[in-house]
């Protein structure tokens, strides 16, 4: 019996080791299929392009970082990256501050057309960007905000806006609404009860809108692009000066790609914890 | 959860409602303006009526662009949902290896799309890229600037590169709140692995999968600039898909009555779809919380 017993206990543990390696080896696979593309880029960004273009090698046989310091001397270069920086910012925070309260209505109340007002907020998360690139110039060109960072950050609040509200309803709406009560009894009026006591409540959630916000309007190139000539620019606008008379600078271009990469990756450092949740959009 | 009626709510969700109609309602009616008139220059504009749209609904370039897109959007749907659900089944549940998973795997959702392009570009480029000397090597012939079937293949390949990790995170995400119990009482009844799946796994993601599948119903029908940067919609016109074609009309060609027919029956059929999707997906919310 306790020979049978034994024998379970180590097919079990057997099997489940055999479970993580196999699980373990799918992982590996994926992670890999993501990191070969980027391992190339980085390999790349730390050649010369006659490197580049004449041998096919694996690790940089001559490393060199003259491709970074081309980028970080030119301020045509950047100053791609503030000014990509700065509008992401704006951006974050003018639909974080409009999306909260609108969040919390769409989480708390039943008022007149509410249904049709959340979808049709969503229905411009839906629209195809590239509908609205010209009636966007038109537009801002008319009220002279052509070229400015304030342009990008508002139409980008086009589809990032439906988004936070649809994020934050998700993470209020597991807040129970009892606390609200609880602190309008004990006296606390809404705004002050809304920052003092809500907030702090759903910060993981503000914090999960916020990388959203940052992901889709730093990722953006269709709007950003047609907004901006010069002051404005944004980085990934200003790739495409990397092709020349003489050819294409390789080496620069795959250095520029790289450091687009990299906010991006801090920002996901910090809100690892709570990515699997964000994307659920808080509704798990 | 029961909700009190109160059109106070109304002045919280006003400046959502300011900002979205100027950014999005003013553009809108722009488009709708343009769709419905003609110009020979000079800011005169006369009317046209649905001339644009019966135009565009017999168009033969639109067919061919909306049939692209269809193709695109059902592949790329086909492939990143099941190997989603896959990889969110194979990733680590304690340990290091979660927090290093969960960082990779977001890594290409946060590169910028034109950037996602260059990284492709340059990757199948059979004389400087990995991919493309590799499979030439191997012996096969791989040239995503001349073939139309390389061009897809590696189209098709970026954005499963792109976003597969978007629907594993939401699948992750819902497998993490199963509760541990389920498993057991499984195991205890001696259910197999593919019963574990799915009757407890299936079901309980199925929430988080609508999400998934709208949201990349959404977006791989908006696609534009990725395809752009590798093919620039070729060779030829064979990946040329919506978005590409009508940036060509509105902004290469500047024939803006047809561009905005176009937009408006391109975001129509958008709107159609994903409404579909929508009110299952709200349908489903209610009956669960019943």
């Amino acid at each position: 019996m306790s020979g049978a017993t034994l024998t379970h206990k180590n097919n079990v543990s057997l099997l489940s080791r055999l479970g993580i390696s196999k699980s373990g080896l799918v992982m590996t696979a994926y992670l890999v299929f993501l990191m070969l593309p980027l391992y190339w880029l980085l390999n790349m960004s730390l050649k010369t392009n006659e490197e580049i273009l004449s041998t096919f090698t694996l690790w940089p046989d001559n490393l060199t970082f003259q491709n970074y310091i081309t980028i970080f001397t030119d301020p045509s270069w950047y100053s791609g990256y503030i000014n990509s920086i700065t509008y992401v910012v704006l951006n974050t925070i003018i639909s974080i501050t409009v999306a909260l309260p609108a969040a919390y209505a769409f989480s708390r109340y039943r008022f007149l057309g509410d249904q049709h007002l959340f979808f049709w907020l969503l229905t411009n998360r839906m629209a195809p960007p590239a509908v609205f690139a010209l009636p966007f110039f038109q537009l801002y060109s008319s009220v002279g905000l052509f070229d400015t960072h304030i342009a990008v950050a508002l139409a980008h609040c086009l589809f990032n806006v439906p988004l936070m509200v649809w994020i934050l309803e998700g993470f209020m709406s597991g807040v129970p609404k009892e606390i609200d009560e609880t602190a309008y009894i004990d006296g606390y009026s809404f705004p002050k009860f809304f920052v003092k006591i809500f907030m702090p409540l759903i910060a993981s959630g503000i914090g999960v809108a916020a990388f959203f916000c940052f992901m889709f309007s730093w990722v953006e190139l269709l709007l950003a692009r047609t907004l901006t000539s010069v002051d404005a620019k944004p980085i990934a606008a200003t790739m495409t000066r990397t092709v020349g008379a003489a050819g294409i600078d390789w080496g620069v271009l795959a250095a520029a790609g790289i450091l687009t990469i990299i906010p991006g990756a801090l920002v996901i450092w910090f809100v690892r914890n709570y990515i699997a949740k964000g994307f659920a959009l808080g509704r798990v | 959860m029961d909700k009190p009626f109160n059109n106070k709510a109304w002045f919280l969700v006003l400046p959502v409602v300011i900002l979205v109609a100027f950014s999005a309602v003013i553009p809108l009616m722009t488009v709708v303006n343009y769709s419905v008139q003609d110009t020979f220059g000079n800011n005169a504009f006369f009317w046209v009526g649905t001339e644009w749209f019966q135009e565009m609904i017999t168009s033969e370039r639109f067919h061919n662009s909306l049939i692209r897109q269809f193709m695109f959007t059902g592949i790329i749907l086909a492939i990143e949902i099941p190997l989603g659900i896959f990889v969110a089944l194979n990733m680590p549940k304690k340990g290091w290896g979660v927090p290093v998973s969960l960082v990779l795997m977001s890594l290409p959702l946060l590169v910028p799309w034109n950037v996602v392009g260059t990284i492709w570009q340059v990757f199948g480029r059979e004389d400087i890229g990995l991919l493309g000397a590799a499979l030439n090597g191997m012996g096969i012939d791989y040239n995503y600037t001349q073939n139309i079937f390389d061009a897809w293949a590696t189209i098709i390949a970026m954005d499963v590169w792109h976003w597969t990790s978007l629907v594993a995170l939401l699948c992750y995400a819902g497998l993490a709140s199963i509760p541990e119990a389920y498993y057991q009482a499984a195991k205890i009844d001696g259910a197999s692995r593919w019963a574990t799946f799915r009757y407890i796994e299936l079901p309980k993601m199925q929430r988080v999968l609508l999400i998934a599948f709208l949201l990349r119903f959404m977006d791989s029908f908006m696609i534009y600039t990725e395809p752009l940067v590798v093919t620039g919609g070729g060779p030829g016109n064979s990946t040329t898909l919506l978005s590409i074609d009508l940036v060509k009309m509105a902004i290469g060609q500047f024939d803006l009555g047809p561009a905005a027919a176009f937009s408006i029956i391109y975001f129509l059929i958008i709107l159609l779809i994903s409404w579909a999707l929508y009110t299952i997906m709200t349908n489903y919310d209610k009956g669960e919380s019943k």
